[in-house]
């Protein structure tokens, strides 16, 4: 239990943190996993949803809008595409997301329509989560 | 020869336009430290995805399956030339020598009977390409009511390329800006960003579990690694802009002391030889009488 992992959240404009911890829930897009210390290499994209990391210092929670994490034993590095720690998060930030997501899928060429749906559900889903 | 008065609003008028490059030296500085902290707070990210990538890429290449973005389209007939560049002059050869690279280079393609596209990031380099490629144009980007760059802006400009890429409007995308090296030196940079490159790994990767599978993942990363590649770029540019600013204001300043002490040596003469004629003119009317 004592065993911590190196979590690294990181986005295209910053670096959001870099810390020691036991836990990270991460919202994969093949559904929820739990990275512990010593997990197998593994990298996976993300859908936009809840990441929480869990540390001797208490919770870290972010919203992220996607991205990707890669796992590798003892590090975790997630590179989101856009991430707000949800203290920070306002109501505004969310429906602006939601905003921007919806006119990009009704622009969306019909073959990518379902991904780009799917995009507007999660983001409906990650406001609903963090509480707005 | 030009009169006392004359001289002394030069002095006057030169002194004005040393404060002004003095004032705009000192503001790039402070736009530079800025620019250079952002682009420095981009690295990780940057440098974590072209890892993954870089392996993912290398599992991927050469497989029937391996995406658009990284194969190609198996031509090399149409070049799209992404030309950034800054908003405002008065930084130096900044723009030129990025305007210079992409000149070559095309050019070079021209010669090769290449069809040239080119998109413009930037209003000083699309000014300076009109005259002679003006044709060539199918798109600009204007950034200049961007406060501050952000990854948004990239995304903008990488979601263009791509649906241009997608409409087979083009085969091979290159972004031209200019490396950041120091406040002296920017290297203009040519950087081909579709079909993706990668330097080889060097380092033995370990085996990852992918989720979805590597493929999967990969159309997913390969236009995000675009935005990213654009987004290094902007940062890298914004940066060197700031810095030839402040190099080409720093010399301004310099020249405009150097004048301005020229100046005053010839006001001081012209004095002189003034106060000197007019004694002369005293002492030989008073030896006249």
């Amino acid at each position: 239990m004592a065993d911590t992992l190196q979590f690294d959240l990181v986005t295209p404009e910053r670096k959001l943190s870099s810390v020691p911890v036991t836990e990270v829930q991460i919202p994969g897009a093949e559904g929820d996993m739990t990275v512990m210390a010593g997990h197998a290499p593994t990298i996976t994209t993300l859908r936009p949803g809840i990441l929480k990391a869990i540390g001797p210092q208490g919770h870290l929670t972010f919203a992220v809008t996607g991205g990707f994490a890669e796992a590798s034993g003892p590090s975790l590095s997630v590179l989101a595409e856009q991430a707000i720690p949800v203290d920070e998060a306002n109501a505004t930030i969310f429906d602006e997301l939601v905003a921007e997501a919806r006119s990009l899928a009704d622009a969306a060429l019909p073959e990518d329509r379902a991904v780009a749906d799917k995009k507007v559900a999660d983001l409906i889903a990650l406001r609903a989560a963090a509480g707005y | 020869m030009p009169s006392l008065k004359d001289l002394k609003n030069r002095i006057g008028s030169v002194k004005n336009t040393r404060k002004i490059t003095k004032a705009m030296q000192m503001v790039a500085a402070a736009k530079l430290r800025r620019a250079q902290e952002s682009a420095e707070a981009a690295r990780p990210y940057a440098e974590r995805m072209n890892a993954v990538m870089a392996g993912l890429a290398g599992s991927v290449q050469g497989t029937d399956g391996a995406p658009r973005l990284l194969a190609g389209t198996g031509r090399n007939a149409v070049h799209l030339l992404v030309v950034m560049t800054a908003e405002r002059g008065l930084c130096g050869g900044f723009n030129s020598s990025i305007v210079r690279k992409a000149r070559q280079h095309l050019t070079t393609l021209l010669a090769q009977g290449r069809t040239v596209k080119i998109l413009t990031v930037g209003k000083k380099g699309r000014e300076q390409l009109r005259r002679d490629f003006g044709h060539l144009f199918i798109g600009h980007v204007d950034l200049s009511d961007a406060k501050k760059l952000g990854y948004t802006h990239a995304q903008s400009i990488a979601r263009e390329v791509l649906s241009r890429f997608e409409a087979e409007e083009f085969d091979v995308a290159t972004l031209f800006y200019a490396r950041f090296v120091s406040v002296i030196s920017q290297v203009p940079t040519a950087q081909q960003v579709i079909p993706a490159v990668f330097e080889a790994a060097g380092e033995e990767r370990t085996d990852y579990d992918y989720e979805p599978s590597e493929g999967e993942i990969l159309t997913d990363l390969l236009p995000r690694g675009v935005a990213t590649q654009i987004f290094t770029a902007l940062l890298e540019n914004a940066a060197s802009e700031q810095g030839a600013r402040m190099s080409a204001m720093d010399n301004a300043t310099r020249n405009a002391g150097d004048m301005i002490s020229d100046l005053t040596i010839e006001y001081n003469r012209t004095r002189q030889a003034a106060i000197t004629k007019e004694l002369i003119e005293i002492i030989s009317g008073a030896e006249a009488l």
